[in-house]
């Protein structure tokens, strides 16, 4: 249930609370540093390996307080001007043609500096749409670490004071207090001045129990059995050296193929035919296959041997299924 | 309780976390409005605004247990001196009845299976006393805490159990585990009546993942991370734009869209510096450990550097840069190289001489004032000449050349080594065991920041 966007939360138990209601089951330490950011006011920086959900936590955020959500995909090159603001030099040119020719006998009446760098020509960007607008808004800068580091220089003065500078205009303080998810997949070290500023939040894989939590959350037509065992192998694909692991995303969308597959349980077949939802190089293909499948296909056998409690807890799954 | 959080920031910054003020006062802030009382809230807020980093939070988590833990039982030591009135007395006391391991043994199950963290503290203790009456105490904590998970029949995940009983979940019975070893430690401070020196973490916990390169996957996990890094580095523009030259062309074409006004000016790009890189790699025996490591660098710079060429060398040189460029895999790679190198003559010993002879004869013209040579080697020449005049004139060429060696510097020029040789023609020779080394490396090559390197000399064993 979306609260007032001004409240902040009571407790990290409301956050935690609020942020199931979002569809993102947090731990304990992700609800405590989303209730400490929005009591204290500060960026959060949320680092982990790709695809654990450090995104979806500012989606969350922003569905669980009601805010607007204001992203800004950070890449290569990305400059003050596709980020902060632009001013919109073909409406500042026009407007000086137009009172020119408007004026054409009188010179001293045309338009003047003050005129022309006013907020009606200025592009708002990312950044400043954040700052700027009257209500709170949750702020996502994802992929922090794909800028480079004149960029992040440029972030600090927004990530402590909450406000930008346009030479022309002055200072634009914000008017609400975003919350700022700040997200960096770690491939390069960020500046000590940007950790400084923010709160640290490591997100790595999940626990096999909150992993399974979450599939049943996202694909709620899984029953438990299948998704323990597919956490279960998930958990030993990623034990593995890989150039990518699989993910969470990976898992659910897993979860979701096993379903519309209509598989009871993975055995070594249903592996091998899904295999590509959650291994995305052909090297880390060969590498699973050889190191996962054969275990599978023991682990059926050996199911198939001790008979009837096997299949009938499959029976049961399709019953449920069914109905 | 402030000073107590300073002192334990304190502890942080002699294990070379970077913390400042401000971090300090965030702490601060923080735990005005986290409830004190639940310990896993205080850590997480107190971690989250000092420790920026995982390899910071691995050693916060190391020292935050170091020090809270030192610091209760300091100050438990000086209330009590005697150690007797202690929580163990008053614990066995009123639950005389519980000891039974048979009872005690399953209490503990139900709270590692419902996780319930002071419920597991308390039958730690319980089964410290259940299983230390006997005088059975070896003194060493290891010891005893495998003695008594062996006593209470607990069995991992992992293991599998023998008894037809459900399998703990793994990482809450290292929860329990880590209660018991706690538990145990305080015991035996209670005995001795004092703190066992404090030891620096970074002789414990904090060896390096690889020494000598003897684990590739680690190698490898550790040459991903800086590829990425270098490809980010190599795109930088350099000098912040400065020196960027106006497209005179292009900024009058697009001027027509705005009558005549050139609002956008349309600069030439900035074309990254490519430098072409050489390396050679010695794979002789001498060098073998390293060889695996030199390699799968050899691996990341390709992905990295387009305008890379990789030779191998032992008695002679050879150039494998197809090798790698045909394929993907590493192992198979590594066994292409071993087959078709056709680098060991005879001897199989490193000819250093006739390496750079060839070298000189065959690829030297290619060399300019854009290439950049990195020998990987350990300067061992077997007491064949180093023909250091040869190298010499292939540094003279080539822009600038680097010498990483796998050996320690403390080894070079012992025995065999020639390094001292060699040293005075390279823009910098370094030692190269580690990750670390290589990063330190990377960043200057990649940088450009040609400044950093000075040569050495060669009379002059420092380091930089």
């Amino acid at each position: 249930m979306p609260v007032s966007p001004t409240d902040p939360p009571e407790s990290p138990e409301a956050v935690a609370g609020a942020l199931r209601e979002a569809s993102y089951l947090a731990d304990e330490s992700t609800a405590l540093i989303s209730f400490l950011a929005q009591r204290l006011g500060k960026p959060v920086l949320v680092e982990g390996p790709a695809g654990v959900g450090k995104t979806e936590l500012a989606k969350a955020l922003s569905r669980s307080t009601g805010r607007e959500l204001v992203r800004l995909q950070c890449y290569e090159g990305l400059d003050e001007a596709k980020a902060l603001y632009e001013w919109n030099y073909r409406k500042q040119l026009l407007q000086i043609q137009a009172s020119a020719a408007l004026h054409a006998d009188d010179r001293d009446t045309a338009p003047t500096m003050g005129e022309i760098f006013t907020e009606e020509f200025l592009l708002e960007r990312p950044l400043m749409r954040a700052i700027a607008n009257p209500d709170p808004v949750v702020l996502l800068i994802d992929e922090i670490d794909k800028t480079d580091q004149e960029f992040e220089a440029m972030l600090l003065e927004l990530l402590s004071d909450f406000q930008i500078t346009i030479p022309e205009m002055g200072r634009i303080g914000a008017k609400t207090h975003p919350i700022v998810v700040l997200t960096s997949n770690n491939s390069r070290e960020l500046t000590e001045a940007l950790k400084r500023r923010c709160l640290y939040l490591w997100l790595d894989y999940p626990s096999s129990g909150r992993e399974i939590e979450i599939i049943r959350l996202h694909a709620p037509e899984i029953d438990q059995a299948l998704a323990g065992r597919l956490v279960e192998i998930v958990d030993m694909v990623r034990e593995l050296d890989l150039k990518k692991p699989p993910s969470i995303a990976e898992s659910i969308d897993w979860a979701r193929t096993l379903i519309l597959m209509g598989a009871d349980d993975i055995d070594g077949k249903v592996f091998r035919e899904s295999l590509s939802i959650i291994i995305k190089h052909r090297t880390d293909l060969d590498l699973v296959a050889e190191k996962i499948g054969p275990r599978l296909g023991r682990s059926r056998d050996g199911a198939g041997a001790n008979g009837s409690a096997g299949s009938a807890a499959a029976g049961d799954g399709a019953a449920e299924d069914g109905a | 309780m402030t000073e107590a959080i300073l002192a334990f920031c304190e502890d942080l910054r002699g294990e070379g976390l970077a913390i400042g003020t401000s971090e300090i006062q965030d702490a601060f802030r923080a735990l005005e409005i986290v409830p004190w009382q639940s310990q896993a809230d205080f850590r997480e807020a107190l971690a989250t605004t000092v420790a920026k980093s995982p390899k910071d939070r691995e050693v916060f988590d190391l020292v935050f247990d170091r020090h809270f833990f030192r610091a209760t039982e300091a100050a438990a030591l000086e209330h009590s001196p005697d150690g007797d009135s202690s929580s163990r007395a008053r614990l066995s006391e009123a639950n005389q009845e519980a000891l039974d391991p048979e009872s005690l043994a399953e209490a503990i199950r139900q709270a590692i299976e419902s996780g319930d963290e002071s419920a597991m503290n308390e039958l730690a203790r319980l089964a410290i006393e259940a299983f230390g009456r006997d005088g059975e105490s070896s003194g060493v904590v290891g010891v005893d805490l495998q003695r008594i998970r062996r006593g209470l029949g607990l069995t991992g995940s992992d293991t599998g159990s023998g008894e037809g009983r459900e399998p703990l979940d793994r990482d809450r019975l290292a929860s329990f585990e880590r209660q018991l070893r706690r538990e145990l430690q305080r015991g035996q401070i209670e005995r001795q009546g004092a703190l066992s020196p404090s030891r620096p973490l970074a002789d414990l916990n904090r060896s390096l993942p690889m020494r000598g390169a003897s684990d590739l996957a680690a190698v490898h996990k550790a040459v991903t991370q800086m590829k990425r890094r270098l490809a980010t580095l190599g795109h930088d523009p350099r000098g912040a734009r400065r020196g960027r030259t106006v497209d005179v062309r292009k900024t009058m074409r697009s001027s027509l869209e705005t009558g005549g006004v050139p609002l956008n000016l349309s600069y030439r790009p900035i074309r990254p510096r490519k430098p072409e890189i050489y390396v050679l790699c010695d794979v002789s025996t001498s060098v073998s450990s390293a060889a695996t490591f030199f390699l799968s660098v050899l691996h990341a710079l390709h992905d990295s550097f387009r305008k890379l060429r990789s030779f191998v060398f032992i008695e002679r040189i050879s150039e494998v840069t197809h090798v790698f460029e045909d394929e993907r895999d590493f192992t198979v790679i590594s066994e292409r190289i071993t087959s078709e190198g056709g680098v060991a003559d005879v001897s199989g010993y490193t000819d250093y001489g006739r390496v750079w002879r060839e070298f000189y004869e065959d690829v030297s013209s290619d060399l300019g004032p854009r290439s950049t040579v990195i020998v990987l080697g350990d300067a061992r020449t077997n007491g064949r000449p180093p023909a250091e005049d040869l190298f010499a004139r292939v540094a003279g060429r080539a822009n600038r050349t680097f010498w990483l060696n796998p050996e320690p510097e403390l080894y070079w020029n012992y025995g065999d080594s020639v390094m001292n040789a060699y040293i005075p023609h390279c823009d910098g020779a370094f030692e190269c065991w580690q990750t670390e080394h290589l990063e330190t490396f990377v960043d200057i090559v990649a940088s450009g920041r040609a400044e950093l390197v000075r040569p050495r000399q060669p009379s002059s064993g420092h380091r930089y």
